[in-house]
């Protein structure tokens, strides 16, 4: 619905991929793991090769959780805004089809937080 | 000279009130009526008769100044007794001081913010008597607002944390809760802010945030803010009968203007209850000395009170907003929810935090049996352990948040509190993320409006979060130590554990200093 106003009520988005100086709001967070209170969020180069943001920024934070290091990536299931999504490891952000604030969320199946209890 | 004496009859306080208000309205002859107000008819709310407004308080200009004033002197003085005996040092425990930043950092200036609300709107409504009514609440509103600074800039000088709220609630990611909330109001139209702010805010849901604070001074021996809460609890009671008369006029003026005031009902219970989250973890774990469990402040103020009002506003065709049910499934998880963040992302706030002692903890089980040793002791018992092993648990990466409460999104979904809930939208080719369904509602209703918000997080990708001159290409360059500068924090004093920290220590010092002899 439209805004109700006293005049034209239209705005450009404040967080247009171009105001970011060239970089690409990517959002992940690691399902099964509340140790982590949210997803979080970074600015990547749109040519950052995927397994270069798990192995930089990604692992910086989650890599602090036990059960980090025994990630079988082969096996981690992926989603996109709710929707599946198989990441090529190799390929660039962008490449790799992701757009401007996609919000990432993966599972590591047999790893399931502390004591397996999802924290 | 003979000065002519007339003896006229005093005025009673009923006909002075009325000439005080109404008397003071005219009919306009030169310019047309829709011209001088211009803002209260786009919003769609329909007023047949202004008249028909019934003052709940007939108060004059001078009776308030005189009861304000006699409220003042008292407030003053104790305020003034408790800096001078050093009451500071009289506190239950150091960590209650977060309590007093929290306060003066995330809600004083919403005090403020009120003020220059009712201002605007007390100048844009065409009916006298509401227009006067807001004039009073713009006052008060005020008034609290200076209150309370005066009161907590004691500690000021002594603790950290406190010293740039105005900075702070500007710019400071998690302040930027509270300040778009009520932005979110004062952008709307008049009948929203008051609908928002005089009803949703004050007479829903300011219970939970006054007799939490309030109570939690007094427990806590903490006599300035006991103070000004007391000074400002009549004021509040005005407030909330303010609120309940604008909703009962706007909802007997005209049957179409029931829909819109559920929406704004459905909408502000929401965002006031999210806003709410702060107060909830404030109660359940940032009071040494506790009162009550959120849960059981939830079940008297919200699910007892607001339950009959929403009863008694029945007859008008309101119902409950939808999001009670979700609030109720929240209950007994928002507090523990948001002391887990704030712990791991304690590098961007301006107070202190710790982890639950054993005691603690077996308090919070008793009163969250079934969720605190399920889901949140595992938690702190981890981070315990990280801490004794001298590698405290931090998550320093900017967190995600929702578009429209600008929390992060640390909410879990509704009757599954393993997993996060996030909701997405697309909106002119640019998408979005949510907390919650209603977050995302709200935003599908006026996404103009939402597309606009500053997400702390992206503010600072996008350069917005460095002092003037900053070169982000110069060689060296830390942004997360740039951003904190702006900020204005000084990393490991205004922000961190308070384990160790400079606030603890000075208290603890300054404490043995006064009981001691050397």
């Amino acid at each position: 619905m439209a805004v109700k106003a006293i005049d034209t009520y239209e705005f450009e988005p404040a967080d247009k991929a171009e105001n970011f100086h060239g970089a690409c709001v990517i959002y992940a967070g690691w399902d099964g793991h509340l140790l982590f209170s949210s997803p979080y969020a970074w600015p990547l180069p749109p040519d950052l090769p995927f397994a270069h943001f798990i192995a930089g920024p990604m692992a910086e934070i989650f890599g602090q959780h036990p059960d980090w290091a025994g990630i079988d990536w082969n096996s981690a299931v992926w989603t996109r805004n709710g929707e599946a999504f198989v990441p090529d490891m190799q390929a660039g952000i962008a490449a790799n089809g992701l757009r401007h604030k996609d919000a990432l969320r993966f599972r590591t199946p047999g790893l399931d937080g502390l004591n397996g209890a999802g924290i | 000279m003979d000065m002519p004496v007339t003896k006229k009859k005093k005025l009673g306080l009923k006909e002075r009130y009325a000439l005080m208000t109404r008397g003071l309205g005219w009919e306009p002859s030169y310019q047309p009526i829709d011209d001088i107000f211009p803002m209260d008819r786009f919003e769609g709310i329909r007023i047949h008769d202004w008249d028909a407004w019934e003052d709940p308080f007939r108060l004059t200009m001078d009776a308030y100044w005189k009861y304000q004033a006699e409220k003042e002197r008292k407030l003053y003085a104790i305020v003034d007794a408790f800096a001078q005996s050093n009451g500071h040092l009289t506190l239950s425990d150091a960590r209650y001081i977060n309590t007093v930043k929290l306060f003066v950092n995330g809600f004083a200036p919403l005090e403020y913010m009120s003020h220059r609300g009712f201002a605007h709107i007390g100048r844009q409504f065409r009916g006298v008597g509401p227009r006067v009514a807001c004039m009073m609440q713009s006052l008060d509103e005020m008034r609290h607002s200076q209150t309370q600074i005066h009161a907590i800039s004691n500690y000021n000088r002594y603790y950290s944390g406190m010293a740039e709220f105005r900075h702070h609630h500007d710019y400071l990611p998690y302040l930027q809760v509270p300040k778009s909330f009520f932005e979110d109001a004062a952008t709307g139209g008049p009948f929203e802010f008051i609908v928002a702010i005089g009803f949703a805010f004050e007479y829903v849901l300011t219970n939970l945030v006054f007799v939490p604070f309030i109570s939690g001074a007094a427990y806590n021996g903490d006599m300035g803010a006991m103070t000004f809460g007391f000074s400002a609890q009549s004021d509040e009671a005005r407030h909330m009968t303010l609120g309940l008369e604008v909703i009962k006029f706007v909802l007997e003026q005209d049957p179409a203007n029931v829909p819109i005031v559920q929406k704004w009902l459905n909408k502000w219970t929401w965002r006031g209850v999210r806003l709410l989250t702060l107060v909830a973890m404030m109660q359940d774990y940032m009071l040494p000395k506790r009162v009550m469990s959120w849960a059981e402040a939830w079940e008297i103020y919200f699910e007892e009170n607001c339950g009959a009002l929403f009863r008694d506003l029945a007859r008008y065709g309101i119902v409950m907003p939808p999001c009670v049910e979700q609030i109720r499934l929240e209950r007994d998880h928002l507090s523990h929810i948001a002391w887990c963040h704030f712990y791991q992302a304690r590098g961007t706030s301006d107070f202190h935090v710790w982890l639950p002692s054993k005691e603690d903890m077996d308090w919070l089980s008793a009163k969250y049996p079934d969720t605190f040793d399920r889901y949140y002791r595992p938690r702190y018992e981890y981070w315990a352990k990280c801490e004794a092993e001298g590698k405290p648990f931090e998550a320093t990466a900017v967190p995600m948040q929702c578009q429209v409460c600008q929390i992060p999104m640390m909410f879990t979904e509704p009757g599954d509190p393993l997993t996060l809930c996030q909701r997405h939208a697309e909106y002119k080719g640019e998408q979005y993320h949510f907390c919650s369904d209603h977050c995302r509602d709200i935003f599908e209703d006026e996404p103009e409006k939402f597309i606009q918000s500053k997400i702390a997080g992206h503010e600072v990708f996008k350069g917005n979060a460095f002092r003037p001159g900053t070169d982000p290409t110069a060689e060296g360059f830390n942004p997360a130590a740039e951003a904190l500068a702006f900020f204005r924090i000084e990393h490991g004093r205004d922000n961190g554990l308070h384990n160790g920290s400079r606030d603890e220590a000075n208290f603890a010092m300054w404490r043995g200093l006064a009981k001691a002899n050397d």
